[in-house]
């Protein structure tokens, strides 16, 4: 195993004037940031001048990902892989969430192909205040033939807003692709042993990532690798094959994990993994098939995956996975307490209480927009906890239940003294009437039937 | 070189030149090693001398020093129960379907749920079961003899002063019931009323005496101390319960096996939260868990459980919504992808409680395992797949 590289390694490269320049304090403290990835090198601004470049360079050298990572598309269309550098998510966090592609191919009818490449475009699921999207358009060429490539390719060119994989195992098609998107850096699917020199040669001239594929052969894939880094080739993506049938799902799954051990602990072919599990329609799969093979390969180190079925019952299990295993384990995913207002809400309006955790919160949010009452809602400081999770862990109490309702000014907002708390909060009620004067009503435990509450039980009240 | 020039330009100026002059560039020692290569590579670029080697790959090995152990589920005739198989569960000598540097020994196990009385299910869940939901005996029978599950778990919700407070001497009377119906190994859950339960697993670890059932379960809200005397009267085993917390977790055991309990007659249940819902919390703390227990930590090396029917809480498995899609094929989803990552976690015993979802759970697993014989399909015809 590569020996882990520590803050004072860093250390001894930077300037040690600790000018904090950088917001940090120390230069020792950039350090250990640096090492967290938390800032970058060039936030140091004596790092930028010329008479640091070599420390500069050996500093970049040190601290490069021991996955590389690989940009894909151009400009506002990029979407960055890879740049991971652990093997277990609570060593640090994973870095880049695993981009999903969606296929179409050169023989769809016009209209087809257009709803489809839309599709990936507009694709937006609003999940925990993150907004959770489609990453690429992968186009297969069924055809064969470079014309019919060319043609379709320009045709989604027209209309995609997302970076394109090109997908043929004909050097000669790919170059008809690459003559009309070349210049927004596609990624090339895919150099193998037999092609990779022509395709290598593609990669150079466009300057554009590139797949290097070998079937269940690890072997094979970093040879062909190291002939691609040999032509001077430097953003490639591997894919050892993505089998789902029988043992050889088996032999795919070991594959991931070879190579990400690889390229952490041995420093070697440290490249983002691809994975297809649109493979599962070769051999009859469906959908919910395909589900569970991308879920193996999101848990386990794909960085990229390319699938089939446009269907959301399939595509959210997916990203919903996806958003979680890419959650930094490393802070509480919280908002901001506080007083929030939902619609108009007036003096008579209904006051309901929930706590500070992302997840908490936006699920709240989002049943109070689509009941659409007006009504405001104390956000309590739970350091990021759930509402089950804070009543049980001694963070959410009425002591401090109290203070919010007395420190976030609602008292001068409402005439009227209500509050609804959530269900599984119903313990605090007694004691939170007593210290806030104000009349507690236990809500519903599952914040989807809110809507119904207030209007059989505020209604009446007010 | 003068100070103002910045990096980009120094970079451009050094793709330009053959040979540079490091002269006033502040260097210390060791850093020539790397400045040298960047250079290099830069200069790569324009003389490539391109070639296939055909080179090695030699995966690299943890090589764990320690293993899981193997907790045995169920009593045969010749143990002094009447179980017709024994399960196996946990021996793990690396992680999950990691068949490239040991193969784990034994499957994952599935054990559906069944309730003592009429409980609120999602559709997708109680349209399988719509007519044996007043009969657990029944309903434990199409758990195992319709959609194979490997085990099943009476929870004996009834009990609940809350819901039906119905007597411990009764609830033993279910476990007799289920007992009879099925001949796999069984599981026993209580009401989760911390006051009631002790009362109620005593007496029906007691009805299943000797049939090594694993008692679900021990944890710090309740009087842990009765249920381990129950298993250790009754030769059970015994769910570890805590709240995803590896440290509670860890101190829970100890106190267990202070108790009497042996090591090889406990089951860890860390928690599951479902996906959408934690699942992230409840994936690292399985791994942290089972990695320790294959680097030697005693007190973590017993099999780890997972509650996997928590799926059916989040609101995107059950709740009908066009633009979810269709939910039959959701739910079960959302349940399968919970146990499936929570398997490449490191969980070892499954409960969970619709028959699509362990299908999709069960199928992957299956091949993962390695055992699973099947032809070589050409991969590389998907990008011709019309
Ligand atoms: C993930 C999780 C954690 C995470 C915390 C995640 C977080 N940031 O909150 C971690 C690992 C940190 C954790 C810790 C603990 N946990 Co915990 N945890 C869970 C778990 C698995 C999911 C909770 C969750 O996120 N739910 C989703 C959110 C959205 O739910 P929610 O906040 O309750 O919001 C819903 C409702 O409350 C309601 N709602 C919310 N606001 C409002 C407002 C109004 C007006 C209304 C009407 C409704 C409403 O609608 C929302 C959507 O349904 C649950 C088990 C489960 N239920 O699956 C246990 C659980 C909540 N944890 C539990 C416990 C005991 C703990 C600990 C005390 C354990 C310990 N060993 O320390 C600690 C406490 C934290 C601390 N250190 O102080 C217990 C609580 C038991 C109880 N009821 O008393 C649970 C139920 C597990 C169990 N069965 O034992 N936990
Ligand atoms: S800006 Fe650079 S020199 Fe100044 S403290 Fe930060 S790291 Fe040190």
């Amino acid at each position: 195993m590569a020996k882990k590289i520590g803050p004072l390694d860093i250390y001894n490269y930077l300037p040690k004037t600790n000018c904090g320049e950088c917001g940090e304090k120390t230069c020792m403290a950039f350090a250990s940031q640096l090492i967290e990835r938390a800032v970058k090198l060039e936030d140091c601004p004596t790092l930028k001048q010329p008479n640091f470049a070599g420390r500069y360079y050996s500093l970049k050298e040190m601290l490069a990902p021991s996955v590389k990572e690989v940009i894909v598309g151009f400009g506002d269309k990029a979407v960055k892989i890879g740049g991971e550098e652990i093997i277990f998510r609570h060593e640090l966090t994973y870095f880049n969430k695993t981009a999903i592609a969606l296929d179409v191919h050169d023989e769809m009818n016009d209209d087809e192909l257009l709803e489809r490449v839309r599709y990936v475009n507009d694709f937006c699921f609003k999940r925990i205040g993150e907004e959770l999207t489609l990453d690429l358009v992968a186009i297969r060429s069924t055809s064969n033939d470079p014309d019919r490539f060319a043609q379709c390719v320009s045709k989604v060119l027209d209309e995609v807003k997302k970076p394109l994989i090109l997908c043929s195992w004909n050097p000669s098609v790919l170059e008809a692709g690459l003559k009309i998107v070349g210049h927004e850096r596609p990624l090339i699917y895919a150099a193998t042993k037999d092609t990779w020199e022509w395709v290598g040669r593609l990669a150079v001239k466009y300057n554009c990532p590139v797949v290097a594929f070998a079937d269940d052969n690890m072997a094979e894939l970093k040879s062909v690798v190291k002939a691609l880094v040999s032509m001077g080739v430097e953003d490639i993506v591997l894919d050892p094959g993505s089998h789902v049938e029988g043992k050889y799902l088996a032999n795919t799954f070991g594959n991931f994990v070879a190579s990400r051990r690889t390229a952490i602990w041995n420093k070697d072919i440290g490249y983002p993994l691809l994975g297809v599990p649109a493979t599962v329609w070769l051999s009859g799969g469906d959908a919910s098939k395909e589900v569970m093979i991308a879920a193996i390969m999101i848990d386990k180190y794909a960085d990229l995956i390319i699938l089939h079925t446009p269907e959301i019952w399939a595509l959210l299990p997916i990203i919903t996975l996806r958003q979680n295993i890419y959650t930094d384990p490393r802070k509480p995913v919280a908002v901001e307490a506080g007083l929030r207002r939902f619609g108009n809400p007036d003096e008579n309006s209904p006051v309901l209480m929930t706590t500070n955790f992302a997840l908490t919160y936006y699920t709240v949010a989002s049943d109070l927009e689509s009941a659409g009452v007006d009504c405001y809602l104390l956000v309590i400081d739970t350091e990021g906890l759930g509402v089950e999770a804070s009543v049980a862990g001694g963070k959410l109490d009425a002591f401090k239940a109290n203070e919010a309702i007395k420190n976030s000014g609602i008292e001068e907002e409402v005439k009227h003294r209500k509050i609804i708390i959530p269900g599984f909060s119903a313990r605090i009620s007694g004691d939170l009437e007593i210290q806030s004067g104000w009349e507690v009503l236990v809500g519903p435990r599952d914040s989807s039937s809110i809507e119904d509450f207030i209007e059989k039980k505020w209604s009446g009240l007010a | 070189m003068t100070n103002a020039l910045d990096l980009t330009e120094l970079i451009k100026m050094l793709e330009k030149v053959e040979e540079i002059e490091l002269e006033n560039i502040d260097m210390i020692a060791g850093e020539v090693g790397f400045i040298l290569p960047t250079i290099s590579a830069i200069k790569r670029a324009s003389v490539k001398k391109a070639e296939y080697l055909d080179l090695d790959f030699e995966i690299p090995l943890a090589n764990f020093p320690s293993e899981v152990l193997e907790v045995e589920l169920g009593a045969t005739k010749a143990n002094g129960g009447t179980r017709e198989n024994v399960i196996k569960v946990g021996g793990e000598r690396t992680m999950p379907f990691y068949n490239f540097e040991a193969l784990n020994p034994n499957e994952p196990v599935i054990a559906f749920d069944v309730f003592d009385t009429k409980i609120h299910l999602a559709g997708p869940v109680r349209k399988h079961f719509e007519d044996v939901l007043e009969d657990p005996a029944e309903w434990a029978k199409r758990c195992v003899d319709k959609y194979g599950a490997d085990m099943v778990t009476i929870h004996l919700i009834s009990t609940d002063p809350a819901i039906k407070d119905t007597s411990a001497r009764e609830a033993a009377k279910t476990v007799e019931d289920v007992l009879q119906a099925v001949k796999v190994p069984i599981m026993i859950g209580g009401s989760g009323n911390p006051d009631k339960d002790p009362e109620v697993l005593e007496k029906a670890a007691e009805a299943a005496a000797g049939e090594r059932c694993v008692i679900n379960s021990a944890s710090m809200s309740l009087d842990y101390k009765r249920i381990a005397k129950a298993c250790l009267d009754y030769g059970h085993v015994v769910l570890s319960w805590t709240s995803l917390d590896i440290n509670d977790q860890k101190t829970l055991n100890k106190y267990l096996i202070d108790l009497g309990i042996k090591r090889e007659d406990i089951i860890m249940d860390p928690t599951t939260a479902a996906l959408g819902y934690g699942l992230e919390y409840s994936f690292s703390i399985m791994e942290r868990i089972r990695l320790a227990a294959l680097k030697g930590d005693k007190d973590l090396q017993m099999p780890i459980a997972s509650g996997t029917t928590n799926a059916w809480g989040a609101r995107e498995a059950w709740m009908e919504n066009p633009e979810w899609g269709d939910r039959e094929k959701r739910g079960p989803l959302w349940e399968a992808v919970t146990a499936l990552t929570l398997c490449l976690a490191g969980s070892d015993l499954f409960m969970m409680m619709n028959p699509t979802a362990m299908q999709l759970f069960r199928d992957v697993i299956k091949c993962l395992c390695g055992f699973k014989e099947t032809g070589s399909l050409d991969i590389k015809d998907w990008i011709g797949m019309r």
